[in-house]
């Protein structure tokens, strides 16, 4: 009998359990990597890039911010300020390295976990606290930095980037050859999210409308409890050659691959040449949620595995062996640092909370009679407990 | 009266008109669907239209139903008026959650930032002798729902109007068309008139002794029900709702407290339908006024049938008139 659970073997097509053997567990062999886990500076024949000494302290910087988000965000929940908060821990590299490939005309389509997409594209970060605080949905304009709102729903945003981006091709911002005026858009989701039907949905429409898409996936290994292997017999790059467009696995522990990767994919899009798929290789190092026990479902082993993955640790010791940094930096960073927490602290704590009659707003563009009724009649029956009061 | 205006029109052609007048003033409004480029969908609704709009505006697509919605979303966002058609409406449930979640939501959740004017065209009801999935009334899930507004045509005249006025306004639109009638009755229309705003229900035909409500297909099965029981010395006035969501409500309750009797009547099984919520309403602000409870005329609340015995299931002329009698009984 065989294990439902292990990948089989089959006579039909190639041997499964190989896809899943030993060799996977580093990302395989098509994975694209910049920069080793200790910290060497490797070349890809086919995504390179010529990092200036700026470009890799602001990619370090942009990591260390970003994992300052997340950590000031988690304590922020422990101490009940935020209901739940989304982790990030492990997944910075893969987050800055797309958000930093993105021009100002591209739009990003997030779930719920982009924060550091979230601060490429310039919202700021205490935005982002409200949804997980229960002050508001989403307390940024789409439309002001072209980063939409967080979705909730697994993949259902990857149809909404697809449709923006048929919508950017009607608009004619899409191979004219023009830099500035060429546009992309960008969907982010998860591992978990690859066997949703709206995911396979959007491949096909992207892939049948050419559309300007580039489908980019955080493959964190974990979708909560449920592994990469509860959703997949196959890498999930590969997947994208099904639907008929590239797919790439990209070290997305690696800024400067991750960044590559993106770019090229981007830029692909941009020119009209149709979606793409970047799988970015990563490790959830955190919990799903504040509200999940990892300790329950993985072993502590595999968590201490991806640590010397560390995405912000490998770029630091490059800069520093290659003496692109000193001490001023980091001590500016550390600065810099503080001040965006303590920016988070205060600012979380200020953020007002919704009075009671708002609930009645936005439902529609306009209010409707039948909902101004209900507000009119739930604001008099507050009114009535204050003069009971008076 | 000029005769350069006016011009004696199915249901369907009312749509296709309406349809094209909407896309010719306003460039960013697009069709999107399964089949509704070539064929001219498999009602013929879209029909030529692709012809003279081109395919980056009535847009063939996958068959996907989420897709469809969900890539909506997207182009409404950037800015675009989509309009798309659902093929049948037991085919909704698979864009379900794109259309409860995300399509309802996106104004609230953006608070106000961003409009979503989508119509979402579902031919609906029954009668027409197809296989399961292809006969269904699945209005009271939308109405159910915040965010969505759902309306419901009956006669030619009103598809015509109401398809643009859903298409230029600013939320999102379940639009419902009885598909039994798209190609059954035709009726006079003059496109220099004035129509009525969108979210109205209407009197279509006078009466004093009893009021039926009804939208979509029932409408027809209403009136022919008011001309039987004008035979019998009653008179019967009856409403098309029109709008489900937001519901209209003053012609009703005006109506009802004249007449003192209210029958409601639609396609729909009658557990939790568009009648309780209408019967809970007319009882609530009508009540000295009743000389009889609500009625309800519906459908059973069992999965569409074979269509071999439809006919047996769907509300028909004598099951309202049952129920009018039944009304006097009290």
């Amino acid at each position: 009998m065989s294990d439902p659970a292990s990948p089989r073997s089959d006579t039909f097509g190639p041997d499964l359990a190989e896809v899943f053997g030993p060799s996977q567990s580093d990302g395989g062999p098509d994975l694209v990597q910049l920069l080793t886990p200790e910290g060497e500076r490797v070349h890809h024949p086919e995504f390179d890039h010529d990092f200036s000494a700026e470009e890799l302290r602001g990619l370090y910087r942009d990591m260390v911010l970003t994992r300052r988000i997340d950590v000031e965000a988690t304590a922020l929940q422990r101490h009940g300020e935020l209901g739940i908060w989304a982790q990030l821990l492990g997944q910075e590299a893969a987050q800055i390295g797309a958000g930093r490939a993105l021009r100002p005309q591209d739009y990003v389509f997030p779930t719920y976990r982009e924060h550091g997409v979230a601060y490429c594209k310039g919202v700021d970060p205490l935005r982002l606290l409200g949804l997980f605080r229960g002050v508001d949905q989403g307390g940024w304009d789409p439309n002001e930095n072209n980063f939409g709102l967080y979705t909730i729903v697994i993949g259902a945003q990857t149809l909404h980037a697809t449709g923006y981006a048929m919508g950017m091709q009607r608009d004619g911002v899409v191979g004219t050859g023009d830099p500035e005026r060429d546009a992309a858009v960008i969907a982010h989701f998860g591992d978990g999210a690859s066997s949703q039907g709206d995911v396979n949905e959007a491949f096909i429409f992207a892939a049948s409308y050419n559309a300007p898409v580039v489908f980019f996936c955080q493959n964190n290994q974990w979708a909560i409890s449920e592994p990469i292997e509860r959703q997949t017999r196959i890498p999930l790059y590969q997947r994208a050659l099904g639907f008929g467009f590239p797919g790439i696995r990209v070290d997305g522990n690696d800024v400067l691959a991750t960044y590559a990767v993106t770019k090229a994919a981007l830029q692909r899009a941009r020119e009209g040449n149709g979606p793409s798929f970047v799988e970015a290789y990563t490790y959830r190092m955190g919990a799903h949620t504040t509200t999940d026990d990892p300790t329950r479902y993985r072993l502590n082993d595999e968590l201490e595995h991806w640590k010397l993955k560390d995405p912000i640790e490998r770029l630091k010791v490059y800069l520093r062996r290659n003496g692109l940094v000193d001490q001023e930096f980091f001590d500016s960073l550390d600065a810099e640092a503080k001040e965006l927490g303590h920016h988070l602290r205060e600012g979380c704590k200020a953020l007002p909370d919704p009075k009671p009659l708002d609930q009645f707003g936005y439902v529609f563009s306009e209010m409707t009679e039948e909902i101004a009724a209900q507000r009119d009649g739930f604001a008099a029956y507050l009114e009535s407990f204050e003069e009971s009061h008076a | 009266m000029s005769t350069a205006t006016t011009q004696k029109i199915t249901l369907a052609k009312g749509l296709n008109m309406g349809l094209r007048k909407a896309m010719e003033d306003d460039d960013k409004v697009l069709l999107m669907g399964e089949d509704v480029g070539k064929l001219g969908g498999v009602f013929r609704i879209t029909d030529g239209l692709q012809k003279d709009f081109g395919e980056d505006r009535v847009i063939d697509s996958p068959l996907a139903e989420s897709g469809i919605v969900g890539t909506a979303v997207g182009m409404a966002l950037r800015g675009y008026r989509p309009v798309v058609e659902i093929q049948f409406d037991g085919f909704v449930y698979p864009a379900y959650d794109q259309i409860v979640c995300q399509v309802a939501k996106y104004t609230y959740r953006s608070q106000g930032k961003v409009k979503m004017p989508i119509v979402i065209r579902i031919p609906f009801g029954g009668g027409i002798g197809a296989v399961e999935h292809h006969s269904e009334s699945p209005e009271a899930q939308f109405a159910h729902t915040p965010g969505l507004k759902v309306v419901a045509c009956s006669n030619p005249v009103d598809g015509y109007w109401m398809i643009q006025q859903a298409i230029a306004h600013d939320d999102p639109v379940i639009f419902l068309e009885p598909k039994r009638q798209y190609h059954a009755d035709k009726a006079e229309l003059d496109e220099s008139a004035t129509p009525e705003p969108l979210f109205t229900s209407r009197v279509v035909r006078p009466g004093t002794d009893a009021t039926v409500l009804a939208y979509g297909p029932t409408v027809k099965t209403a009136l022919k029900c008011a001309e039987a029981a004008e035979s019998e010395g009653r008179s019967l006035e009856v409403i098309d709702l029109r709008t489900l969501s937001p519901l209209d409500m003053a012609p009703v309750y005006e109506s009802v407290r004249r007449t003192g009797r209210c029958v409601v009547t639609h396609e729909a099984h009658v557990n939790l339908g568009m009648g309780a919520e209408l019967a809970a309403r007319v009882t609530e602000q009508c009540f000295y006024s009743l000389e009889a409870p609500v009625l309800r005329v519906g459908a059973f609340d069992t999965p569409y049938p074979p269509s071999r015995i439809e006919e047996e299931y769907l509300p028909d002329l004598d099951r309202v008139l049952d129920a009018v009698d039944r009304s006097f009984s009290y």
